[in-house]
């Protein structure tokens, strides 16, 4: 198995972790190390909390009433949940990338430019680079080359994807989180995608939801399977396809459950 | 480009074919150890099997993480099961190379024997299936593949020849039984190198085809088959 502390530094750390919705509890005593610059899944069935658990990350459960959560989340060594941290400054270092892909109504180039705008890139030179490094890092440069002042939502769903991902590296992120970045594309679209991630990891620590267990097993290098708002076993992917040492583990990635 | 899971593959494909090369590497010196009566070398064979055997269950392990991780399908599912395979080929035939060097280390204690000279063709004919098997696997080559199954029936008639002179020698000179045995161990090995390398070739022409050709070599070719009898 692999060791996951001399494998890589680690990212993002959560110690006994809880998360409320109201009065139900929807995570219990969470505690994980993901490790810098890998891609780890989180998998699980409907309801398990991995959605919930990924959106702690950047602490987009925030905006959601009546939320509240307990212990402690550390994106290198800072802890996310402490009164002085700076939303934005956070999500703008943990970026996010959802089921359905959200381009805005706006050209191409505008979708891209709009976060570097908003904090405060003004030359056009600079910002044509940052749109065309980040179009080449998401694969879609080739494509879109010619039209980046055409309207994103004349593309196809999964170059609508890519265009949000480079739309998300384009702030320039340490961290990516990904929920269910595929599930809405054909095998073509989504294959485009799964290379993508594991031409990002050089860069970035990826952390994908997935309801897909062979999606998991092809892209990532850990996984985290949860159950019912628990981590039930974490480990190297390879491990947890082979031999994971949970029975839960072994039930739901052979299919009888979930 | 290839996608990330080709690049498994390929990676699979290089440690295959090393672990050939470390194979193919012990049985030509284990056999010189035998010719030159070098028990130096013998020793060598025989602790390079250690190195057989680790590489055989990396490899293992990585066939077993591709399919689990991968579900490779088509030609791709074919060629980790075919890998699968030839891995417990290549491992026996490092631990029959072995084998053959132990008696090796043996006999160059004792007095020169007249017959290892007449091991020099069966060796030859051993060796170049090894090779061709696995020059057939680098190069998807079916006809080579065809070519190692051919060869095989010529090493067995062989390997009854050496039998039949080993056990003359014995008559003559019934001193030296326990020495002949050895000789008989020798060539028994390199048969069933020989039939490890057929299996390897059978499962190039798998790997090639999708055509399982086991258990029936005499209706692939008639004409090898009756003149075996």
């Amino acid at each position: 198995m692999v060791d996951i502390q001399a494998d890589s530094k680690v990212k993002v750390h959560v110690e006994n972790m809880n998360f409320y919705y109201g009065p139900v509890q929807a995570l219990f005593d969470i505690n994980l190390d993901i490790p810098e610059k890998k891609v780890t899944a989180l998998i699980g069935p409907s309801g398990c909390g991995k959605s919930t658990f990924l959106r702690t990350l950047n602490r987009m459960n925030d905006i959601i009433d009546g939320t509240r959560i307990e212990g402690k989340v550390m994106i290198d060594d800072k802890d996310i949940y402490d009164p002085m941290t700076d939303v934005v400054e956070l999500r703008k270092k943990v970026g996010m990338i959802f089921q359905k892909s959200n381009p805005f109504p706006k050209s191409i180039f505008d979708n891209i430019a709009y976060g570097p705008r908003i904090h405060g890139v003004k030359d056009k030179n600079k910002l044509m680079d940052i749109v065309e490094s980040c179009l080449i890092k998401s694969a879609l440069w080739d494509e879109v080359k010619d039209r980046l002042e055409k309207n994103a939502m004349g593309l196809s769903g999964g170059q609508q994807q890519r265009l949000c991902i480079a739309r998300a590296l384009a702030i320039n992120p340490d961290v990516v989180l990904m929920d269910e970045p595929a599930s809405a594309l054909d095998p073509k679209s989504t294959l485009k995608i799964e290379d993508l991630i594991n031409e990002l990891k050089k860069d970035y620590t990826i952390i994908i939801v997935t309801h897909n267990m062979q999606q998991a097993g092809r892209v990532s290098d850990h996984t985290a399977f949860f159950y019912e708002g628990r981590l039930i076993e974490f480990g190297a992917t390879e491990q947890i396809f082979t031999k994971p040492n949970q029975k839960q583990t072994e039930d739901y990635i052979t299919g009888r459950f979930g | 480009m290839l996608h990330y899971w080709q690049r498994e593959i390929e990676n699979l494909k290089k440690l295959i074919l090393s672990l050939g090369a470390i194979v193919e590497e012990q049985i030509q010196r284990s056999m010189l150890a035998l010719e030159r009566r070098d028990s130096e070398l013998a020793d060598e064979v025989i602790s390079k099997d250690r190195e057989v055997d680790s590489l055989e269950i990396l490899i293992e392990e990585e066939c077993l993480k591709i399919l689990a991780l991968y579900q490779p399908v088509a030609k791709e599912l074919r060629f980790v099961v075919a890998v699968l395979k030839m891995n417990n080929d290549l491992e026996r035939m490092g631990d029959l190379a072995s084998n053959i060097a132990k008696r090796a280390r043996y006999l160059s204690r004792k007095e020169r024997i007249e017959i290892i000279e007449e091991f020099g063709i069966v060796a030859d004919k051993v060796q170049a299936m090894v090779k061709k098997s696995l020059d057939a696997l680098v190069n998807t080559d079916v006809n080579l593949a065809r070519e190692v199954l051919a060869a095989d029936d010529e090493v067995d008639r062989l390997t009854k020849q050496m039998l039949k002179r080993t056990i003359s020698f014995i008559e003559k000179d019934p001193e030296r039984t326990k020495d002949y045995f050895s000789i008989r161990s020798i060539s028994k090995n390199l048969e069933r190198i020989a039939d490890s390398a057929t299996n390897i070739a059978e499962d190039v022409v798998y790997l090639c085809s999708g055509e399982i050709i086991r258990h029936q070599s005499e209706d692939f070719n008639p004409e090898d088959a009756t003149e075996g009898r």
